[in-house]
C-alpha cells in the first residue's frame, strides 16, 4: 500500500504581505530623496579623474561661478566681497558644512584665489571642487 | 427576486494595493535623480594660520595664463607631473606642493594640475594666494 502525504506542499508565494513590503520600500525613497533645492547657474564643469564624492547633500552648501565671474549662492547673485557674509551665516548653521564650487571651466582663477580667501574667511574651509569624471 | 451584492458590507478591495502602491514606488525611483556631487575635495588652512616651511620642503607648481606648468623651476606636461611628483615624494615625504597660478588662467587648467597631483597622493597641497 502506498503512502499518502498527509499535507501538501503550497507551491505559491504569500501576497498578503506584498503590499506592506512595496509600501515599506516607497516611503524609505520618499524620505531619503532630497529634491534639488536651488538650480544655479549654467555652467561647464571641468573633468578630472581622481575625485570622490561627497559625503552628504544635507552638509553640502553650492556656490556657482558662470564663466563672466558672476557667483551665485542659493539663488541669488552675489559679489566677491559678499561671499563671506553669507557663506558665514550657512557656515554658523552649519558646523559640518562642505563648500561644493560649481565653477565653468574657463573661470579665472583669480576670482577662484579671491572665493578661497572669502571662504578662509568665513571659517568655510572644507572645500570641493565640483567636477565631472573624466574617462581615462 | 432580490440582486445579490457582490462585496460584504464594509470591506474594501486589497487585490489591486499592491499594484497601486508598486505604481507609486515606480513614480518615485523614475523621478529622483540621484545626481551625487563629486569632485575634488581640498581643505582650506584657517585664516591667519602662517607656518614657517624650510626651504627644501617646497616644490612650487605654477601655473601661468596659457596653462603652461612649471615645476620646482623646470617646464612639464600637464600629464607628466603626477609621476614627478610621486617620484619626489619618494625622495622627501615632508614635501608641500605649492600651487600657485596666474590671474588668468583657466580654472580647468587648475583642475587638471590638482588632479595630477591626487593622483600622486600628494596629501600636503598648498594654495598660494595671488597677489
Amino acid at each position: 500500500m502506498k503512502i499518502q502525504r498527509k499535507t501538501k506542499v503550497s507551491s505559491d508565494i504569500p501576497t498578503a504581505s506584498m503590499p506592506d513590503i512595496i509600501f515599506m520600500l516607497l516611503i524609505f525613497f520618499m524620505v531619503t530623496t532630497v529634491l534639488r533645492e536651488y538650480s544655479g547657474l549654467p555652467v561647464e564643469l571641468p573633468r578630472a579623474k581622481r575625485i570622490e564624492k561627497l559625503k552628504s547633500k544635507r552638509h553640502t552648501s553650492h556656490i556657482w561661478v558662470s564663466k563672466e565671474g558672476l557667483i551665485s549662492i542659493q539663488d541669488k547673485l552675489h559679489t566677491v566681497e559678499n561671499v563671506r557674509h553669507v557663506m558665514y551665516d550657512i557656515r554658523a548653521a552649519d558646523p559640518l558644512l562642505t563648500v561644493s564650487l560649481k565653477a565653468d571651466k574657463s573661470a579665472k582663477m583669480g576670482l577662484i584665489s579671491n572665493i578661497h580667501n572669502e571662504l578662509r574667511k568665513a571659517d568655510a574651509l572644507k572645500l570641493n571642487y565640483s567636477t565631472k569624471t573624466a574617462v581615462e | 427576486m432580490k440582486k445579490k451584492r457582490r462585496f460584504k458590507r464594509g470591506e474594501i478591495p486589497t487585490a489591486s494595493m499592491a499594484d497601486i502602491a508598486f505604481l507609486l514606488l515606480i513614480f518615485f525611483l523614475v523621478t529622483t535623480t540621484i545626481d551625487m556631487d563629486k569632485g575634488l575635495g581640498i581643505i582650506l588652512p584657517a585664516e591667519g594660520e602662517e607656518i614657517e616651511i624650510k626651504k627644501d620642503n617646497i616644490l612650487n607648481c605654477l601655473i601661468n595664463s596659457s596653462g603652461n606648468v612649471l615645476l620646482g623651476g623646470e617646464p612639464i606636461k600637464t600629464k607628466d607631473i603626477s609621476k614627478e611628483i610621486r617620484r619626489k615624494i619618494a625622495e622627501n615625504d615632508k614635501l608641500i606642493i605649492s600651487v600657485k597660478a596666474h590671474e588668468k588662467t583657466k580654472y580647468s587648467d587648475y583642475i587638471a594640475v590638482i588632479d595630477q597631483l591626487k593622483m600622486a597622493n600628494a596629501k600636503r597641497i598648498s594654495i598660494a594666494e595671488i597677489d
